[in-house]
Order: C-alpha cells, then sequence, then structure tokens
C-alpha cells in the first residue's frame, strides 16, 4: 500500500473518530443524567459499543422505564449492525481470535471506511485503523462526559434531558431523505406518544418495533 | 431503580449487541440473505428513533407532559433541517431547554 494512502487513510480514521467522541461526551453525560453509575456508563461504551443502542437503552431507563426494556431496544437498534457485518465478513476474512476482536469494531462509520476503499487490504486497513480509533476516544469521551454530569447538582438545570431527544433526532435526519422512511418516522413517533399512557415505560418502542416489522414484511 | 437490574440489563444488551456484530462474520452467508428481512431491517431503527424522540418528548414516566423540551426539540428540528452537526443539534436543543426553565417560573 502507498505511503499516501495509509496517511490519508489514518488522517479520515482519526477525524471520525473525533468526531465520535465529541459525541460520547454527550452519551456519558446523558447516560448519568438518566440514573446509571459511572461503571455502568463506561461498561457500555466497552462493551456494547455501538452509539445508537447506548443512547436508547439511557434514554428508555431516563424516561422511567425498565432496564429490561431499555435492554430490548438497545438490542432492536443494534441487528442493524448484523447486516453490517455480513457485508464485512469477505472483505476481512477474519478468523480465529481475529474474528472476535474484528467483531467488536462492526458499526456504522467503520464499515463506510471499509466498503470505500477498493482494494481488500486497503479496506482492512481503514477498517482496523478506524474501529481503533474510534474505540480509544469513544471510551475517553464517555468517560469525560459521565465524570463531568457527576459534579453538577441537577443535570436538569443544563436541559440534558431535552438532549436526548435532540441525539435520537440527529440519528435520525440522516435516514429520512425520502417520503417512506419520513411517513414511517411520523408515524411511529405518533403510536409510541398515543400509546404512552396505557402501557409502561418502554413498551410503545415494541409495539413500535413490531408494528414495522409487520409493515415491511407485508408491504410487497 | 435496583441497581443489580440495571447492570443486569446492561450486560445482557452489552452482550447481545456484540454477538448481532458477531453473528454476520461467523454465521453461514444465506441466514441473513432473505429478502424480506433485507427489506424490514433498516425500517426498524427509523421507527425505533421516531419513537424514542417522541417519547423522549411528551414522557414524563407514563404521563404525557408538556413542557420546555417540546420548544427544545422544534429548534432541534430547525437545526437539523439546517444541517447542523450532531454536537450542534444537541447542544442547542440543551441550551433552548436550559435557558427556558431559567426565565420561566
Amino acid at each position: 500500500m502507498p505511503r499516501e494512502t495509509q496517511r490519508a487513510i489514518l488522517r479520515d480514521a482519526l477525524g471520525i473518530a473525533i468526531a465520535s467522541g465529541a459525541y460520547a461526551v454527550a452519551f456519558g453525560a446523558i447516560s448519568v443524567a438518566s440514573g446509571l453509575s459511572l461503571l455502568q456508563t463506561c461498561a457500555m461504551s466497552i462493551v456494547m459499543f455501538t452509539g445508537a443502542s447506548q443512547f436508547a437503552m439511557v434514554g428508555v431507563i431516563g424516561a422511567g422505564g425498565s432496564a429490561w426494556a431499555g435492554a430490548l431496544a438497545a438490542v432492536l437498534l443494534g441487528t442493524r449492525n448484523a447486516f453490517y457485518s455480513l457485508r464485512l465478513a469477505s472483505l476481512l476474512d477474519a478468523r480465529g481470535w481475529r474474528r472476535l476482536l474484528a467483531a467488536q469494531f462492526v458499526l456504522d462509520e467503520t464499515t463506510a471506511m471499509a466498503i470505500a476503499r477498493d482494494k481488500p487490504e486497503q479496506s482492512r486497513f481503514a477498517y482496523y485503523a478506524t474501529g481503533a480509533a474510534l474505540f480509544t476516544l469513544w471510551n475517553v469521551g464517555t468517560l469525560i462526559g459521565a465524570l463531568a454530569t457527576k459534579a453538577m447538582s441537577d443535570p436538569k438545570v443544563f436541559g440534558l434531558d431535552a438532549a436526548v431527544p435532540a441525539a435520537f433526532l440527529a440519528l435520525l435526519a440522516p435516514r429520512l431523505r425520502a417520503w417512506e422512511p419520513l411517513a414511517i418516522a411520523v408515524a411511529a413517533a405518533v403510536v409510541a406518544i398515543a400509546l404512552l399512557p396505557f402501557v409502561p415505560a418502554g413498551v410503545p418502542l415494541l409495539i413500535v418495533a413490531l408494528l414495522v416489522s409487520l409493515f415491511g414484511w407485508l408491504r410487497r | 431503580m435496583a441497581p443489580t437490574v440495571t447492570w443486569a440489563g446492561v450486560l445482557v444488551a452489552s452482550v447481545a449487541c456484540y454477538l448481532l456484530k458477531l453473528a454476520g462474520l461467523a454465521l453461514p452467508q444465506r441466514w441473513l440473505q432473505n429478502p424480506r428481512f433485507q427489506a424490514t431491517a433498516p425500517l426498524i431503527p427509523i421507527a425505533l428513533l421516531a419513537a424514542l424522540v417522541g417519547t423522549g418528548t411528551f414522557a414524563t414516566g407514563q404521563h404525557l407532559v408538556l413542557d420546555v423540551r417540546v420548544a427544545a426539540l422544534a429548534v432541534a428540528i430547525v437545526a437539523v433541517m439546517l444541517r447542523a452537526p450532531f454536537l450542534v443539534v444537541v447542544g442547542v436543543a440543551a441550551a433552548t431547554a436550559a435557558m427556558l426553565r431559567l426565565v420561566l417560573p
């Protein structure tokens, strides 16, 4: 691989990792504000290590839902990573213990970096470089956000409860570039709000996930 | 909430999310290639994230509440439409809620 290519990949990887690190600060802050401990917050960033799922879990718990409802929302959002890893399988060709390590790096960002390269050697380099940089800064960011929030007396004063839906909105927005997903999003939000007073917290999410799965399965 | 329950939820969800990442690398390729499954999978995050926006804005426990979070969401929507980066969207929403709480009785 040419030196310049290697350097360009590393530069991109670092840029992505820095942006994600800042995003992790928000996660650490919201997680502690939602009532999770410092250790639980850090454990999620190390083991779960997938942004949308982490935000979903602490969002549900923060809104008064049970830990299991939060866990289910996190897992449902994590299903997309299975499709990324499916796509990456032949590209990475990782076996044995390397596969166990490679799996932890399966994310939106690393997948994008890997499939953007046309040579397998460069794909693999981009994948692991982005994964390693992201993992490091994601966890540093989480710790900073969590520690800073722990030091506050009342996170509500800083509007952190309002930051949670805004974070979900920002994650959602890039997926809404067409009419169908926009309609699904609006319908899902309306259904979830309508169900809210009648079922335990967190359950509206599960019903919405079930309904959209049925819709997807039956629509053609 | 009992910390043990929270720990159990955190650990189970974390391991499950890891196993989902591992699945595509380890399972036979044809398992996840059912066309209906492929068409449905991308819709789930859209619906879930939208539902989380809705409940996170209007829910306090099991009650529907109208408070400064609605204004914060409106500001966030504008920021998203202007294609502001993630942290700006989150930051303006938090700042809106914090300032309104300061100003309102």
